[in-house]
């Protein structure tokens, strides 16, 4: 047994631990990647948990970070003890606040997940951008560089600033830290107990405001006092290291564990130190040894409390020895003299230097680093080439590790090959799949070898960015000794691949050590898995004499009835083959993990998951190897030899998972990045797929219609097409518009993910055999081969004529070519068939700004974005801002479009007589219903007033000439999710429709913060379990549509396209005609729900029958004509409320955790759909009566209102 | 006139018991049946497949796709009171029982052998008066021979019978090859009582949609006739009680499934058509029939016309057309 009790979590978990305990309020906001510690506070709270003071603290989810933090102010002012967790732009929005809070000595502690803020481009991975950026607003900023010490120095935080009232940001790298699983000693209840000063605690509250003490804070004040009032702050600021250093000593004695602002690691006659913050400081530590080894005079320097900068401190920390520093930042600031943590060390050896307290005779020599900036990796080989810089004649003094820089050469050379040594650790990677389970498995074998054993034991998890049939990489090192590696793995002793056909795609054994043992699983017997492995892997196997295993760990789960789940079967079958536990116990200790994760969820979930581990060892075979390679068969070219240069030199780099390989010179400075670039990824994700039966279907184009992948489509083409394949299917096209002509549906068996939504929402089916529709699932082993000869000879054909369609509706839509394919969007996304339909109608002339959240990961996250180009190279222009200031930033696109078309016609109206073209000028000026056929006219007549232009000599021809395009209208639409929408984008999105600029605004409404993991909005429906309502949201959604609708000149639609999918596509026509702000809410199912999205559409249907999401429409052109400008298309009340809820977990769940309280919501539901028609309806009798000028009671003007009358 | 009978160990005060419905859904519900005169209330089934099939689907839901993004750890709250298995029965079942004086008899439904036991255990401890075994199933599986399909359910009832302290009905479906035999094996399992019958859930089609839907009717009183047969088949024959279960509207439904050998009435559709008066009035009727046609006791009418005692004792064993064949020459011979 041990002696000292341990615990295994993430940097998040620990931190939060600590938080919770020591605070009485919380406002948090969720975002990427500290969103797990608002969360677990919120469960928490939600299970009752008290903190040290024995209340349960209040956790609010707020509508954004900046209402957070003034939530969190709010409560410190009044007396409480607050805290609030965040990140990247969510810490920015909190700046203002954050400088009140320091300026009025606010005892405040924020954690701080620190990320990367978005510039050219969002990234959620880890460096200190966000929190270099809150330096001057004065608060103490206090890192922790791994799991442990996260909890740590949370805990000496909050002491801290109890004593000396300066708020602390305290920080650790999101992701490599925040995300770290990892085993540490925990700080009890009395611990904390122990170190809170419960005075500081008292006269905090004693300080707040209260009319039974009534003071005024926040004055405002003149020149005569301001400056000198905030002077009068700095005893405070300058008490602050003391405070810190008081409550590390006092930390120290509680907990043995000791702590300073800065420590020093190395040779004590160190020459070369390296300055490093964060969790880099254990790689530079390691390599520090692995040199003072080897007799070189070097160390490291770990800044623990960067502000305030204690000098004295630091020049105290550092040996007398000391030659050459270099500092390592993990930010950017252009145009600085160096980085901020860079910067402030040099200042100090001047300022110490000044004040005589220096210890080295001669000035040391400083050169400033940059690394890990966007989460990218920091290896000891990075640290180990920052040493040979230092060591170098004249070192640089400003440089990059760990990447190559070819624009400006700052970047130093780095032996990727480089590993230290690692005696007595097992390090193992898994390769899984999102869905099986991989991660959860993992993260249960390192709390069953933390927490049952002596050893130590580290995860990290590595997902890519797609949302469905997404790899996950997980890395777990195991030791009987300490360590600290936050770096991944880089030769693993123990390979799992848990998904077989990711040995094509991705170097699974790049990682592998010689000797090392790779568990395979795959459907195959052991003596023929060899020969199914492609050439390149064979070979790799034989040269690093790898030890292979295997299991058909999908038949396994099959049987044990835990569909594709095989976690748990891997899991056996790693611990069975790495022998890091006697396999009884580890068998034991897993099915007691099981027990104890699944217990309350089910007898029957324990039992299967029982029988699977019962069944992995019987299967778990060991594969013979051949001497020599054997297949035939090599790798897959990541991409097609087709694709364009820029695909082929980067973006298949980057699908191969080489990224970190290129060059900065492969990348555009600016963050432009082509689009069509999914089409290039084949990612062959679905385990069956749509066949289409020619002779069943009823070309209705529904099946097209509600693919979120746009990977089953209709094509109309004209039989003499002789080319086709023999068998390719086609029916004669149902129409007259095209002639003689053959439509064929035809799937993309690479892109489609096998979702079933298509066959599902199919209507057609055969007579004889209606278990047979137009078209079926079949697995896609069957008949790839021959759909991806159909689908390459589909693409092939022309695309149809978009002026000949002759109805854009649900069957015509979908003729047209989608510009959104083949996203990363999760299996039967609800959100993706508006977005693609939206790029069907008008794609070839949209312009798109989308909010963060889910639509801007799966539209815009490289390495592959869906938005796509037509057979002209048009299609959807797409940029994300942020996620609060959408709105705003789409209004800007439009008033650009608006501008540069103005000037457009202003040129041409002046050029008109130079041009000798009247009739053509005349039609290019003149109003028109942009009909695709008007639009296909004006291209054309753009064309022909390029040709007449490049006669003219003038330059205003010449400007003209490239403004010319703007004469065709453009489409400009403002997308995002309910979050920004309903919540921290409202202000601006209320703001613009309160404008009358022809904006579009489509709202994907999920109805929870799907992309951060489902918490709960302004849209999140009465009785619906979502994070920060875990049981159940106690209030309705927000009627958006309904306030909206209240300006009057703005059109409002509610839509469900699996409902009513011709009210959608209508809807969004009308939208686009309105010539003032249009805003469309629409229904779309989600993960978050909690139900297979097979059935996304028939939970519309209930959802807009039920009368929870009504369909209508408000067009203010038709309240001019006197009519009732709104049009409820549905009358709900046709399926009870309850029986939609009952459908899905989200609502499920509250009835399992309160039946009582179910029932209440089910009836409230009921009663505010019931409320929400009544008013709708209403509103739907109203005829705004028709006042012409001069018809008005009192004459000819409106009376003026108002004492100027 | 005394109408007290009595029905798996227990006393009823009459006959009229609240079978196993919606109607006991709520503590509020089975409360308005007592008042209404019921005279014990069996509650729905606890369905352990139900409870399983819930289970998955909610496990699916919170972990399929956790720990599948960087972004997000799950997308549904991770709640540690969100509890799959028998607790909310359980809690119903002991309210149900503080809230009411009469007994209250749960009902099972399992699939699994060790879901029945565990289940039976279960809610004899949590304080049942009585247990109703719902022995539900369509044989679908044309590998199993009805005496496989029989002997899996006698093994059932006997491991439960033995398990639990309370007393146990069985409920069955008519469609047994030899039903006697089949009651007669019943009993020696164990069985304190057989309810006859079960009502199934009956496939329809959308000819719209060419999907099949399903849907349960409520019964009227002409499905009682099949339940008399087998009731005055069966009573008599040891000390098994009988209760009848469907088709029963009326007093004079009630006094022929007695007269058959029910010791028990089981009401629902009448009670969720008329509400739950419905028992008072029934159990009125039933006194006054007695009275009116000169019965000394509800003992001496229930049975009486079974198939040991009624005149016409092989008129339960023929089928139609014979009936139909001798009435026609009857009135030849007339």
């Amino acid at each position: 047994m041990q002696t000292t009790p341990t615990i295994t979590v993430d940097g998040n978990e620990a931190v939060a631990s600590v938080a919770y305990r020591l605070s009485e309020v919380a406002a948090i906001y969720p975002i990427t990647p500290s969103s797990t510690m608002g969360e677990l506070a919120d469960e928490w709270a939600a299970h009752g948990r008290p903190n040290l003071f024995g209340t349960v603290p209040t956790i609010v989810e707020m509508q954004s970070e900046g209402g957070a933090a003034g939530t969190v102010h709010g409560a410190l002012q009044t007396g409480t003890l607050a805290t609030t967790f965040t990140a990247s732009q969510g810490l920015l929005l909190m700046i203002p606040t954050l400088y009140k809070v320091v300026g009025e000595l606010l005892p405040f502690v924020m954690h701080v997940a620190a990320r990367t803020v978005a510039t050219h481009a969002l990234s959620i991975f880890g460096d200190h951008g966000d929190v270099m950026a809150v330096r001057q607003t004065g608060a103490a900023l206090l890192c922790s560089a791994n799991v442990q010490e996260a909890q740590d120095l949370a805990c000496i935080a909050h002491l801290a600033t109890l004593q000396c009232r300066v708020p602390f940001v305290h920080f650790f790298d999101g992701f490599r830290t925040s995300h770290e699983v990892r085993k540490i000693v925990p700080l009890a209840d009395d611990d904390l107990r122990a170190l809170v000063d419960v005075e500081a605690v008292a006269a905090h509250r004693r300080r707040a405001l209260t009319p039974d003490r009534p003071v005024l804070r926040g004055s405002a004040q003149n020149p005569d006092v301001f400056f000198q009032a905030r002077e009068a702050q700095n005893p405070f600021h300058r008490d602050c290291v003391r405070a810190t250093v008081a409550a590390m000593e006092r930390f120290a004695q509680r907990t043995g564990r000791r702590y300073a602002p800065f420590a020093y690691h190395g040779h004590a006659e160190a020459e070369r130190i390296a300055v490093v913050m964060g969790s880099g400081s254990a790689c530079v530590r390691a390599v520090v040894d692995h040199l003072v080894a080897r007799g070189e005079r070097v160390g490291v320097l770990t800044v623990r409390l960067f502000r305030p900068f204690a000098v004295d401190a630091f020049v105290g920390s550092l040996p007398p020895s000391v030659q050459r520093l270099a500092v390592l930042d993990r930010t950017k600031e252009p145009g600085a003299v160096a980085e901020p943590l860079c910067l402030d060390v040099m200042a100090a050896l001047r300022r110490a230097e000044q004040a005589g307290t220096a210890t080295w005779t001669k000035s040391p020599q400083v050169v400033g680093g940059r690394f890990g900036l966007g989460g990218k990796e920091f290896t000891p080989a990075m640290a180990l080439a920052v040493f040979a810089a230092l060591a170098r004649e004249v070192p640089p003094p400003e440089f990059t590790v760990g990447i190559t820089d070819d624009v400006t050469g700052l970047s130093l050379p780095y032996d990727r090959a480089f590993e230290l040594p690692r005696a007595g650790r097992t390090e193992a990677v898994f390769f899984g799949l999102g869905a099986d389970g991989t991660v959860g498995a993992n993260k249960s074998s390192i709390k069953i070898l933390g927490d049952a054993t002596e050893m130590h034991a580290q995860g990290f998890f590595v997902y890519d960015s797609k949302k469905s049939g997404a790899m996950t990489v997980s890395h777990l090192r195991f030791g009987s000794e300490p360590f600290d590696a936050p770096w991944l793995i880089g030769r693993a002793d123990f390979v799992a691949c848990h998904q077989f056909a990711f040995l094509d795609r991705y170097g699974v054994l790049d990682l592998a050590a010689p000797g090392a043992v790779l568990l395979l699983a795959a459907p195959f017997p052991p003596e023929r898995l060899f020969d199914e492995l492609p050439r390149e892997v064979q070979e790799r196997i034989l040269e690093l004499r790898l030890r292979v295993y295997t299991i058909d760990a999908e038949a396994v789960a099959r049987a044990a009835g835990v569909g594709g789940r095989i976690n748990t079967i891997m899991q056996v079958c790693f611990f069975a083959l790495s022998r890091v536990l006697p396999v009884d116990e580890a068998v034991r200790r897993i099915k007691e993990s099981i027990q104890k994760s699944y217990d309350k969820k089910g007898d029957e979930i324990v039992r299967r998951n029982f029988a699977a581990v019962d069944q992995a060892l019987q299967h778990l075979h060991a594969v013979p190897l051949p001497g020599v390679a054997t297949a035939t068969r090599c790798r897959p070219e990541t991409v097609a030899a087709a694709a364009p240069e820029f695909v082929q030199r980067v973006t298949a780099v980057m699908l191969a998972g080489h990224g970190d390989e290129l060059p900065c010179s492969a990348f555009p400075p600016d963050g432009t990045w082509p689009t069509d670039t999914a089409r290039w990824e084949k990612r062959a994700i679905a385990t069956a797929v749509p066949v289409w039966d020619a002779s069943i279907c009823i070309q209705c184009n529904k099946c097209t219609l509600m693919c979120p992948h746009a990977a089953i489509r209709a094509k109309v083409w004209q039989p003499a097409v002789t080319s086709a394949p023999a068998d390719f299917p086609a029916a004669p096209f149902r129409g007259k518009e095209f002639g003689e002509a053959n439509l064929t549906i035809q799937v993309a068996p690479d892109d489609c993910t096998g979702c079933g939504l298509c066959v599902q929402i199919c209507p057609a089916r055969d007579k004889g055999n209606p278990r047979h529709k137009a078209i079926d699932m079949t697995p896609v082993r069957e008949v790839r081969d021959r759909e991806r000869a159909r689908y390459a000879f589909f693409l092939e054909l022309p695309d149809v004529d978009r002026a000949a369609v002759a109805k854009l509706d649900v069957k015509g839509s979908q003729l047209l070519r989608p510009l959104f394919e083949y996203s990363g969007a999760c299996a039967g996304c609800g959100e993706t068939p508006y977005l693609k339909l939206l790029t069907q109608l008008f794609g070839d002339r949209l312009l798109i700004a989308n909010a963060t959240g889910c639509s801007s990961i799966y539209g815009g996250n490289l390495p592959t974005t869906p938005y796509a180009k037509d057979a002209a190279g048009r299609g959807p222009a797409w940029a994300n801002s942020l996620f609060e200031d959408n709105a705003e930033f789409g209004l800007g696109f439009r008033l650009s479009v608006d501008m540069l078309t103005q000037r457009a016609r202003k040129l041409l109206r002046a050029l008109a007589p130079l041009l000798d073209a009247d009739a053509l000028v005349d039609d290019l000026l003149a109003e028109h219903d942009r009909t695709d056929a008007w639009i296909d006219a004006q291209r054309r007549r753009v064309v022909a007033l390029r040709q007449a232009l490049a006669a003219l000599p003038h330059p205003e021809a010449q400007e003209l000439a490239e403004l010319a395009d703007h004469l065709v209208p453009k489409s400009v639409w403002l997308v995002g999710g309910d979050g920004w929408a309903f919540d921290i984008g409202f202000g601006g999105l209320d703001h613009v429709l309160s404008m009358h600029h022809d904006v579009n605004v489509l709202v994907l409404d999920t109805e929870v913060y799907s992309n951060t993991g489902g918490q709960a909005s302004k849209a999140t429906p009465l009785g619906a379990a979502a994070k920060f309502a875990s049981r159940g949201k106690a209030v309705d959604k927000k009627d958006l549509g309904l306030m909206a609708l209240n300006y009057g000149h703005v059109y409002v639609a509610s839509v469900a396209i699996g409902a009513q999918d011709a009210h959608t596509v209508r809807v969004l026509r009308e939208a686009e005609a309105h010539p003032g702000p249009s805003l469309v809410i629409a229904y779309s199912p989600c993960i978050a729900h909690g139900y297979d999205l097979v059935f996304g559409a028939d939970q519309q249907k209930r959802a807009v029958q039920s009368g929870v999401w009504p369909l209508f429409r408000y067009d203010p052109k038709v309240a001019e004509r006197g009519e009732p400008p709104l049009v409820v298309d549905t009358v709900g009340g046709a399926v009870p409320v309850a029986e939609y809820m009952r459908n899905e977990a989200r609502f499920r769940m509250v009835e399992r955790i309160d039946p009582a309280g179910f029932r209440r919501y089910a009836l409230g539901a009921q009663q505010a759909a019931a409320r929400r028609m009544a008013t709708y309806q209403h509103i739907a009798q109203l005829r705004f009566p028709s006042v012409a000028a001069g018809e008005t009671k009192h004459g000819a003007e409106p009376a003026p209102a108002g004492p100027e009358a | 006139m005394e109408l007290t009978t009595k029905y798996l160990g227990l006393r009823l005060a009459h006959p009229f018991v609240a079978g196993a419905s919606p109607a006991s859904d709520t503590v509020e519900r089975c409360v308005r049946l007592e008042r209404g005169g019921a005279a014990a209330i069996v509650l729905r089934s606890l369905f352990e497949e139900q409870i399983d099939r819930d289970a998955l689907a909610h496990h699916q839901a919170e972990f399929g796709h956790a720990d599948a993004h960087h972004e997000a750890r799950s997308y549904l709250p991770m709640v540690d009171d969100c509890v799959f298995g028998p607790d909310e029965y359980l809690a119903h079942l002991r309210e149900v029982k503080r809230a009411v004086s009469v007994p209250v008899i749960a009902s099972l439904n399992g699939y699994t052998h060790g879901g029945w036991l565990e289940y039976a255990r279960t809610l004899d401890a949590a304080g049942a008066d009585a247990l109703e075994l719902n022995l539900y199933a369509v044989a679908t599986d044309p590998g199993e021979s009805g005496d496989e399909l029989e002997t899996r359910a006698l093994a059932i009832v006997q491991a439960v019978r033995r398990a639990v302290r309370m007393q146990v009905a069985v409920k069955l479906s008519p469609f047994y090859t030899s039903l006697a035999n089949f009651a007669l094996r019943l009993r020696q399992a164990g069985a304190d009582a057989l309810v006859l019958f079960n009502r199934f859930f009956e496939p329809d089609l959308d000819l719209e949609q060419l999907q099949v839907t399903t849907s349960m009717e409520l019964s009227d009183s002409r499905e009682l006739r099949l339940r008399l047969r087998w009731l005055a088949l069966l009573s008599g024959q040891g000390d098994c009680g009988l209760a009848v279960s469907g088709g029963v509207h009326t007093v004079r439904d009630a006094v022929k499934a007695i007269l058959c050998g029910a010791d028990v009435v089981q009401v629902v559709a009448a009670t969720l058509r008329g509400g739950p008066d419905v028992f008072g009035q029934l159990r009125d009727g039933l006194w006054r029939w007695i009275e009116e046609n000169g019965y000394r006791s509800l003992g001496q009418m229930r049975g009486s016309m079974n198939a040991a005692r009624s005149p016409d004792p092989k008129a339960y064993e023929r089928v139609n057309y014979l009936r139909a064949l001798q009435t026609w020459r009857g009135e030849l011979d007339s």
